[in-house]
């Protein structure tokens, strides 16, 4: 009743080709957007319920937004795109080293030419940007064998960047300003001279970063290129018969995701660890950001959030669950049971739904449209 | 119920499980202690132990004392299994429960330590890193919330190279000898190599690292290398499933065991009894005090024990690291003790917890009244040095227990003080902090 579109008509093209085309999205979605920028803070800036502590927005906000970001960036290589990557753990460690070095300052002495290139250090946000930039550069790179190699094939091929820079970065001390103990420290969080401390402005930030993201995402899957991706993904010959150049899809599909992917990287890094090693980013992240992607739906910015909540928010609940209620059960059994019914939960919802989130969001939103009267 | 609607069901419940961020019950006269703690994982079969003692310890004091001065403990434990994301979630978790938030924390994590250092200093909750943790926080000047008790790995460093020393007859003999580093790949093996690299620079013998990445289950290239190398020594800087594994690579290349020594972290009967009798000779350094019971157990056997109370199986009560897990929650239990005669005999603060942490003073006399004579020496904690003592003795593994098989070393100060001073000055300029004047801390 309450979600029908009867009677909202659509006189310009603009209004066909809007992002959210019925009023109660766009409704549904300025409330949301109130809450995030608006509630959330204030309710946390006064220590209300449930933010009377900084746990819910330290330990469960900050990660939950830029880990949906970082699936965003994986949802167009895997989802729009269709070229399974294992190596999203290792972009968002080139983003987040590649934002430390830059706002460190890079020297690389080229002795035997009798120069050396000296960046000084640059400020934060341009950092940051420049970290996703350097992801999406490298992305390209190994982007390169998905020209030939396709499926399981080419995330054998991403897997290898994962390991290489897993190497590399625990390896090669210049990338942690030869650091004794190879974990490097973020630089404070100087934005124009505003410096982000307390957990509400790291989370605006955050959250600044994300929605803007979400929607440039949204915009470009929606776009002439993002169409091309989806051709290239549902049957790469068709494509290309009908005029779509791998070579430029497949490559624009890593550079954005890569981009995207590495900021979350610099982001994970510089807000919400502060203080890093290789391990953050290690194959586990891949993995996590790619079950993220598919729990939530491939191919939907949408279920890249939800995929991202699921993954990262479910097992801290279950692990909370028997302290809260005060059962008596050791942090041993907890974690256990953490495990078990975790899993069997991806597996009952992979049955009952192998599209994911994503699609259990717009079969609900049918049956809503019908309600009370379906047939 | 159709399908969906059975979805649509489990999804909501999961959602609901989001309930309990319930104000927690307000309660008076208690203070509280988190532990983080790893009892799964591949790094459980030594966190398990430690945080056995550290809980049965503290249960000791609520069950004895009734507390400290009748300030009842009130203990959460949190699992960790040893990554850095889940220690930092399990210390946002744990930092502000109780009436007045965490005395202290523990992270046993030389990674988490990391993490939380920076976090710690804005939450004001001190640090308890003993016998781990960053070097450089002994300077209590720049890290005024990092108490990296006991000793530091450039201490474990340089007292094993001390007893290399000694068995070779001298520190003249060092000269164009090899040691080798076995190490896990994380802060917490590569913190001692800056130490070693001046060692070997002041000895003259050839350094050389080896990595072991994470678990550390594969070691047959690195063991191919110290094969094809024959170093004179390798000191091992293992945790959890490496230490066992590291030994059993050893037999497999005839690396002879006894030319093994392992930091006080790879010390502990986990390490040793997987490789049987391959294991006898191996020796390790000590956190100053080893396996056995001292007259705080026979308490621990009593109170904790006798009640049903006892958090892990009555025979593996004095095994190493679940002595190490009594003696790092007895610290902890005596800087509340101390900072209750400056601040009052209820729950107090992290900051004040950290003034009395500062002030620890446990003398010869101290130690024996709590029961833990022949375990320690005297520790004496001050702002310029948050480590309070660095003594370690060698134990070797004779096939059924560790024998004790040297005396007390002291890492030499004056060589680690100017890398301590050094490495935490940078931190200081990058984290533009200012350092404190000890001299005007009381």
């Amino acid at each position: 009743m309450l979600y029908r579109e009867a009677g909202q008509f659509k006189t310009t093209y603009a209004e066909d080709m809007a992002i959210f085309p019925i009023r109660q999205d766009r409704i549904a979605l300025a409330i949301l957007l109130g809450i995030a920028f608006i509630g959330v803070p204030l309710l946390a800036t006064f220590h209300v319920w449930p933010f009377g502590s900084d746990y819910l927005l330290w330990a469960i906000l900050l990660p939950f937004l830029i880990l949906a970001l970082a699936a965003i960036g994986t949802n167009i290589l895997v989802g729009y795109c269709g070229q399974i990557s294992l190596g999203s753990g290792a972009f968002m460690a080139i983003g987040a080293y590649s934002a430390y070095k830059l706002a460190t300052g890079v020297h690389i002495p080229f002795a035997w030419l009798g120069f050396a290139i000296s960046i000084p250090p640059l400020p934060v946000l341009a950092s940051i940007l420049l970290g996703g930039l350097m992801a999406a550069g490298v992305g390209i790179l190994f982007g390169i064998p998905s020209l030939r190699i396709k499926g399981l094939y080419l995330a054998v091929a991403t897997l290898a960047a994962q390991f290489f820079f897993d190497w590399a970065f625990l390896r090669i001390p210049w990338f942690t300003n030869y650091a004794p103990s190879g974990s490097v420290n973020a630089p404070a969080l100087d934005f124009f001279g505003l410096v982000v401390r307390t957990p509400v402005e790291r989370y605006l930030l955050c959250l600044l970063f994300v929605t803007v993201m979400t929607v440039l995402a949204k915009n470009l899957v929606r776009s002439n290129l993002g169409r091309q991706w989806m051709a290239i993904r549902d049957m790469d010959i068709a494509a290309e018969l009908i005029g779509i150049r791998p070579l430029y899809a497949k490559l624009t599909a890593f550079a954005v995701s890569s981009f995207i992917v590495g900021v979350a990287g610099a982001l994970w890094a510089f807000v919400y660890l502060g203080s890093w090693e290789p391990l953050a980013f290690s194959i586990d992240r891949s993995l996590q950001l790619l079950f993220m992607v598919i729990i939530g739906g491939l191919g939907s910015i949408m279920g890249s959030f939800v995929g991202a909540a699921f993954i990262l928010i479910v097992p801290i609940m279950l692990n909370l669950v028997p302290t809260e209620l005060g059962v008596p059960l050791s942090t041993q059994t907890i974690t256990h049971l953490e495990f078990i019914i975790f899993g069997s939960l991806i597996c009952y919802l992979l049955i009952k739904e192998p599209h994911g989130f994503a699609r259990l969001i717009s079969i609900g939103k049918e049956k809503l449209r019908l309600w009370p009267f379906p047939y | 119920m159709t399908g969906v609607a059975r979805n649509v069901l489990i999804l909501a419940a999961a959602v609901l499980s989001g309930a309990p961020f319930a104000p927690p019950a307000a309660a008076q006269n208690e203070q509280f202690v988190p532990i983080l703690s790893y009892r799964t994982g591949p790094y459980a079969v030594n966190g398990a132990p430690y945080a056995n003692g550290v809980a049965d310890y503290y249960s000791l004091i609520n069950e004895r004392d009734g507390g400290i001065n009748s300030v009842k403990l009130l203990v959460e434990e949190c699992e960790t299994g040893y990554a850095t994301d889940k220690g930092v979630e399990c210390y946002e978790r744990l930092k502000g429960k109780g009436p007045t938030g965490a005395a202290f924390i523990n992270p046993l994590s030389t990674g988490i330590t990391f993490a939380l250092t920076e976090k710690t200093e804005t939450d004001k909750i001190p640090i308890i890193t003993m016998g781990y943790g960053r070097a450089d926080s002994k300077n209590g000047a720049v890290f005024a919330y990092n108490f990296p008790l006991l000793g530091t790995y450039w201490s474990a460093a340089d007292i094993a190279i001390q007893h290399v020393a000694k068995e070779l007859g001298g520190f003249d003999k060092l000269k164009g000898r090899k040691i080798s580093l076995l190490y896990h790949d994380s802060p917490y093996g590569k913190e001692p190599i800056p130490m070693l690299h001046v060692l070997a620079k002041k000895y003259g013998f050839e350094f050389t690292p080896i990595p072991v990445t994470h678990p550390g289950v594969e070691q047959k290239s690195q063991w191919l290398a110290i094969r094809q190398n024959r170093p004179d020594y390798v000191l091992v800087w293992g945790w959890g499933v490496m230490n066992g594994t590291a030994v059993k690579e050893a037999a497999a290349v005839a690396y002879p065991r006894d030319k093994m020594i392992g930091v006080w972290w790879s010390g502990a009967e986990p390490d040793v009894t997987p490789a049987g009798d391959q294991a006898a000779g191996y020796k390790s350094l000590m956190l100053q005090h080893g396996a056995g019971k001292f007259p705080v157990h026979a308490d621990i056997e009593k109170y904790v024990y006798a009640k049903g109370k006892g958090s892990t199986e009555p025979g593996k009560v004095g095994e190493v690291l679940y002595n190490r897990g009594i003696v790092n929650a007895m610290l902890g239990v005596e800087a509340i003790r101390k900072a209750q005669e400056k601040f009052g005999q209820k729950p107090l603060t992290g900051e004040q917890v950290r003034w009395g942490l500062e002030n620890l003073n446990l003398s010869d006399a101290r130690i024996k009244e709590l029961g833990f004579e022949g375990m320690l020496k005297p520790i004496r904690i001050s702002c310029s040095d948050h480590e309070g003592t660095r003594d370690g003795r060698v134990q070797q593994w004779d096939g059924k227990a560790w024998k004790v098989i040297s005396d007390w070393y002291t890492a030499d100060e004056p060589l680690i003080d100017p890398l301590v001073a050094d490495v935490s000055a940078k931190y200081a300029a990058d984290k533009k902090i200012k350092p404190r004047d000890c001299a005007k801390e009381s």
